[in-house]
């Protein structure tokens, strides 16, 4: 990509974007293309991370293992839905994962969490993402047992208005006052440590990068 | 004496006859407490002394005849007494190595010459007679056979009426009272190691029993156990209150009171019911001095009272302790044991003491001992660190009582939490949380269903969102004193310290805190210390000065402020220990607890206040707090309208203001306003004693006290006399014993009527409290007009009973505070006179080792002596000598009242001649080299008043007086110069006289 190119890429970028400055950006995108490699830059082909390359990142990256989830942070973060992020989709995603606030972060959370996107976290929504995160006892009559218990201490936690399913507003006190629980039925945000190694090693220092554009 | 040494001596075994003691701790107790009571018996029974026992005490002595000095005939290898019996023989009589003494005061005299061996002499005496009393009074007396003597006692004083039998019976008496002294003093070394079982404990009881039922001839109406049933292991408690050592419960009816209900248990007997009864059964107990009781029941000759006394003792001994002796002395001194223990918690903690004994549950077994403990545990805890680690015992919840619904809820939440991955383990926290954490069942169930383990363990972890959870709930659970110690147990503390490491704000916040609540107790406090986490928490105190930071709603980030009151919060805590305020010093903590000082967050201003009033009982912190320039933001936030603000800043000031520069500061800052409008309002006890506190330090200082005055709080401070809690009593007390040092501030006193409410609390029994008070008494008392309300209210005689009081503080003070009194009473004479045995007191406690006794009743005897017929009275109790043991001393204090005393009990009779005779003038001289110039002037006057006698002109001349007396001749002190060249004068004019005699 040229360098007029990448600078008019940049520039809109930026001004869409409200977390990150010109330079953050600037970062942002040319990690993207490292990503996505040379390769992909062919006219008319969409560029961009698929499902598997961006699964990858958010596996080696930000530590995130369960597969599920992973397809959902996919999801939030392909707005266009065409099974590809692209540059633009990118920076926005990782503005929200890196930077975002609370009010953002609520809602890509429970966007994540909410599988058939009808506005909803129900009962088995809740159980197809719990259903991993107890140890099976053998000694358990009914391994799905603890789950469903599970489910149930949850939604008496959060299920404010007692409709038996989770809305956004159920969602939203519930993290208001417990701040613990805006992943609560599964990691979908970077955990602290592996954010601030990610930003350290993107974002360098801004020099290092003038020189890296001179040359 | 004698069951003392047949029974609990320990003699060498296989001798019989002439046995030797062993060198045992025990044994080495029991000569010394011997050879107290016979060199004090001179001194208590003048008359006793004198006679002549019936065999004389017989032994080999290693005493040299050269020893023996005035009083005796001395050969060279025999010893005569020059005092005879009324036979002509001598009372003493040595004859190498063969001794043979017949009195006490003989006796006494040869401890004293024996001076080092004294022991070794008793040893001897004692090995060689193995029942002194038998050869002291005649075998009619001994105590080796078993029947109880007091009958035969009884018996013998109502039969014959001589004279002679009289004083073998008070002699009698005497021995049998040392003889219990010695009993329960060896007693209280023994059962520190002894505890009860079930055997003897039944065996007093079937006692008991048969010697119970209706009828005026029974110990008690009836005694029984609560439950028949009998273990196999002699105990009858049920089995999980054998665990704490309980072994069985007895009803016991006595005649005059109601039925009582008894606990026995390994540690003692003790008396079931709140422990207001407790006390006031003490209370009794000390009323009932048992050598009152035998005296009075003796005097009176009646057996049927004398039998009722017996059985008296054996109630108490019953509540008390089961005992064989009647072991008065253990009561009287478990009472002196408590009461210091309670001051001290007083003065530092100003109304906690009430919280404990709320906290106490009425109606429950009350184990007094325990709760005395206690006491004493929170008492130590802000001065010093000592070893033993007093802590309540675990009450796991027992398995089969009802438990709580809420039980079983939580055991499952910790069994996600131990089973789940993060995310369920987050949900577990969350859900956790919703349980009422502040309740005790909820923190207990935690626990018990292994909870505490998994929580600490996740703080181990890296899931910062869990570490976060677990924190949050153990901050709340961790109020509970049980809960704080399992989390020491499981090694929860040194994870907290790391964590305070963390990159994440909040988390270092939730770790603060949580170590804020665990650090109640030592051994907490002192894993903190060794783990580093006191140099951690004071660099949380370091928190960035912008205070407009972005309020960040992360979960992970919290403001620098909040880090910052967390870090004060834990150090408050950590810092009661002594070796923590330290480390917090060493830290660098007090510029920035300073700086801290100067924000004004309530929230942050009471922990760092805390802290500083913590550290500020060390003086050498207090250095470090001038320093800073915290007392102007105390004074500061004086202002708050926070009330626990308030009186945590007073108490900081309370503890400062010991020094000078302190108190100028705190009114150079305006303190002092705030502080007497603090007192018109007398809800909140807590402040009030802080701020009461503070006002008393604070009035040390003359300015200060005219600042109160001008503020109308001496008024304010007067109507808080009555109605007012100990801890503040003793406060308010003390600052109007400061305020009355001005003649302005007495007449205040007296015109609001604060005199009779200062000479009621003389009654009390608070030691702190009559400190301060006799200090305020004796302050009024400079003023004639005080002086004659304070007659008239009979507080002299109130301040004189004080002289018995056991602290050596309060003895001085009401010593002191007597000075005054006698100096301004109308007809002082007449009216030291009035109290019968008064003057005996007086002159009895110059024997006491403490220096301010001993300067503060050398100071009354000054003023008691300026009465020709009192001057009579106390030389007869034998003053003089009393007075020249005393001369050898460094203490200027006392050696300037020590003059004082000698110079105005010169004025009697031949006083003169018999202070030169007891080798006063001597030391008296070397007074001469202090550097004080009182010393001086009441030495001069000393030396004066002896110079008229001519050997102790002599003796100054040989000790090289004149010199020194020249120097103060050039002095500028008037009275100095007059006594030194009136001294000078005298000696002058027997050196003329001699060489006139010469010549002629």
């Amino acid at each position: 990509m040229n360098r007029k190119k990448l600078q008019k890429l940049t520039d809109t970028l930026t001004k869409n974007c409200k977390h990150f400055n010109k330079f953050e950006v600037n970062c942002l995108i040319k990690l993207f293309y490292n990503l996505v490699g040379e390769a992909t830059e062919r006219p008319g082909a969409a560029t961009g991370l698929d499902r598997n390359a961006f699964r990858n990142i958010l596996h080696m990256t930000f530590g995130m293992t369960d597969d599920m989830i992973m397809d959902r942070v996919f999801r939030g973060f392909d707005r266009d839905n065409d099974g590809i992020v692209s540059v633009t989709e990118w920076v926005h995603g990782l503005s929200l994962f890196l930077r975002g606030s609370l009010e953002e972060k609520m809602k890509y959370c429970f966007d994540v969490f909410d599988l058939n996107g009808d506005g909803f976290i129900s009962k088995e929504e809740m159980f197809h993402m719990l259903k991993n995160s107890l140890l099976k006892q053998p000694s358990e009559e009914d391994p799905d047992e603890g789950i469903k218990d599970l489910v149930e201490i949850t939604l008496k936690k959060m299920d404010y208005d007692h409709d038996g399913k989770l809305s956004f507003a159920d969602y939203e006190k519930a993290v208001r006052e417990e701040a613990l629980l805006l992943e609560a039925f599964g990691p979908c945000l970077p955990d602290p440590k592996s954010q601030m190694e990610f930003e350290a090693q993107v974002f360098k220092d801004p020099n290092d990068f003038h020189d890296n554009m001179n040359s | 004496m004698g069951v003392a040494l047949a029974r609990l001596a320990q003699w060498t075994a296989a001798s019989y006859g002439t046995g030797t003691l062993e060198i045992t701790p025990l044994n080495e107790i029991l000569l010394k407490e011997i050879i107290i009571f016979v060199e004090h018996f001179i001194y208590d029974h003048p008359q006793e002394a004198k006679f002549s026992f019936v065999e004389p005490l017989e032994w080999k002595t290693d005493l040299e005849p050269s020893a023996f000095e005035s009083g005796y005939i001395v050969s060279e290898t025999t010893v005569t007494s020059e005092e005879v019996d009324k036979n002509g023989q001598p009372l003493l009589f040595l004859s190498v190595p063969q001794i043979k003494v017949r009195s006490f005061r003989q006796l006494s005299q040869l401890v004293f010459i024996a001076k080092d061996t004294k022991l070794k002499e008793a040893q001897a005496c004692v090995e060689a007679n193995r029942d002194p009393v038998v050869k002291i009074l005649g075998s009619d007396y001994s105590t080796m056979t078993e029947d109880s003597s007091a009958f035969n006692i009884l018996h013998k004083i109502t039969s014959s009426d001589d004279p002679e039998s009289e004083m073998k019976m008070r002699i009698a008496i005497l021995l049998k009272q040392l003889d219990l002294h010695l009993l329960s003093y060896i007693l209280r070394h023994i059962s520190l190691q002894i505890c009860l079982n079930p055997e003897p404990v039944k065996k007093d009881i079937e006692l008991l029993k048969s010697f119970s039922g209706k009828g005026e001839q029974t110990v008690l109406e009836s005694i029984d156990y609560t439950s028949d049933y009998e273990f196999s292991n002699g105990c009858r408690a049920p089995p999980w209150r054998q665990i704490y050592g309980e072994m069985c419960y007895v009803l016991v009816k006595p005649h005059d009171v109601e039925t009582l209900c008894i606990t026995c248990s390994t540690e003692g007997v003790f008396l079931n019911g709140d422990i207001r009864f407790n006390e006031e059964q003490q209370k009794n107990q000390i009323d009932e001095v048992p050598t009152y009781a035998i005296r009075k029941s003796v005097s009176g000759s009646d057996k049927n009272k004398l039998e009722k006394n017996q059985i008296n003792f054996r109630k108490n001994q019953m509540t008390r302790r089961l005992e064989p002796s009647l072991n008065w002395r253990t009561t009287v001194d478990f009472k002196d044991r408590k009461t210091p223990a309670k001051d001290s918690q007083e003065e530092k903690h100003g109304g906690k003491l009430e919280k404990t004994r709320t906290s106490i549950s009425p109606g429950r077994a009350q184990l007094l001992r325990k709760s005395v403990d206690k006491v004493e545990e929170m008492a130590s805890e802000s001065s010093s660190e000592s070893e033993e680690d007093e802590e309540p015992p675990d009450h796991r919840q027992e398995a089969n009582a009802d438990l709580p619904s809420e039980y079983w809820q939580i055991q499952k939440l910790v069994k996600y939490l131990k089973g789940g991955n993060q995310t369920a383990t987050v949900i577990a926290l969350c859900s956790m949380r919703d349980f009422n954490l502040a309740q005790e069942t909820c923190q207990l169930a935690i626990r018990d269903v292994g909870g505490l383990e998994v929580l600490i363990n996740l703080l181990d972890t890296d899931e910062v969102k869990c570490k976060i959870g677990s924190l949050k709930i153990l901050k709340e659970i961790s109020h509970n004193p049980q809960i704080q110690r399992n989390i020491v147990d499981l090694g929860g503390l040194p994870i907290m310290v790391n964590i305070l490491d963390s990159p994440y704000k909040s988390l270092k916040c939730l770790a603060a805190e949580t170590i804020a609540n665990v650090a109640k107790f030592k051994r907490a406090r002192r894993v903190v210390r060794q783990h580093g986490g006191i140099t951690k928490l004071v660099s949380l105190l370091d928190c960035a000065q912008n205070s407009i930071e972005p309020a960040q709603s992360s979960l992970y980030e919290t403001r620098d402020v909040e880090v910052a009151r967390c870090g004060a919060l834990a150090l408050w805590s950590c810092s009661k220990s002594y070796s923590n305020k330290e480390a917090i010093r060493k830290a660098g903590g007090f510029p920035l607890l300073a700086r801290l000082l100067k924000t004004s967050h309530e929230d942050m201003l009471i922990p760092v206040v805390g802290t500083l009033q913590e550290c500020a009982s060390e003086e050498n912190y207090r250095a470090a707090i001038k320093a800073e320039r915290i007392i102007e933001n105390l004074v500061k936030n004086l202002n708050s309208e926070n009330e626990q603000l308030q009186e945590h800043c007073a108490m900081a000031i309370y503890q400062c203001a010991e020094d000078e520069e302190t108190r100028d500061l705190v009114r150079l800052h305006g303190g002092l306003k705030p502080l007497a409008s603090l007192l018109n309002n007398t809800d909140n006890k807590e402040r009030l004693a802080a701020v009461t506190g503070a006002i008393w330090k604070c009035s040390i200082s003359k300015e200060n006290v005219t600042k109160f005055r001008e503020y109308k709080a001496i008024e304010t401070l007067v109507g808080l006399l009555t109605d007012q809690p100990e801890e503040v009593l003793v406060n308010v007390v003390g600052a109007l014993g400061e305020c009355c040092q001005d003649r302005e501030n007495r007449v205040i006193v007296r015109k609001c009527g604060g005199i009779q409410p200062l000479v009621n609390l003389l009654v009390g029994i608070n030691q702190a409290l009559l400190v301060n008070v006799t200090k305020a008494v004796g302050a009024c008392a400079v003023e004639p007009e005080s002086m004659v309300i304070i007659d008239r209210l009979d507080g002299v005689r109130l301040l004189w009973s004080l002289l018995k009081n056991p602290h050596p503080d309060v003895k001085a003070s009401a010593a002191w505070a007597l000075c005054p009194c006698i100096q301004n009473a109308k007809d002082a004479g007449e009216m030291v006179r009035s109290f019968v045995g008064g003057l005996e007191l007086v002159v009895n406690l110059l024997k006491s080792d403490n220096k301010e006794v001993l300067s503060s009743v050398c100071a009354a005897i000054t003023n008691i002596a300026k009465d020709q017929e009192n001057l009579a009275v106390i030389t007869d109790h034998g003053v003089v000598p009393l007075l020249s043991k005393l001369a050898n001393t460094n203490n200027d204090k006392l050696r300037r009242h020590l003059a004082e005393a000698i110079s105005r009990c010169c004025m009697w009779g031949r006083n003169r001649v018999a202070f030169g005779e007891h080798k006063a003038v001597a030391p008296l001289v070397r007074y001469l080299k202090s550097s004080d110039t009182n010393v001086h002037r009441a030495t001069a006057q000393a030396l004066y008043q002896l110079s008229e006698d001519p050997d102790n002109c002599i003796t100054m001349h040989e000790n090289a007086a004149v010199k020194l007396l020249l120097d103060m001749v050039g002095s500028p002190d008037q009275e100095l110069q007059e006594a030194a060249a009136g001294c000078i004068s005298n000696i002058r004019r027997l050196a003329l006289a001699t060489e006139k005699a010469r010549y002629n």
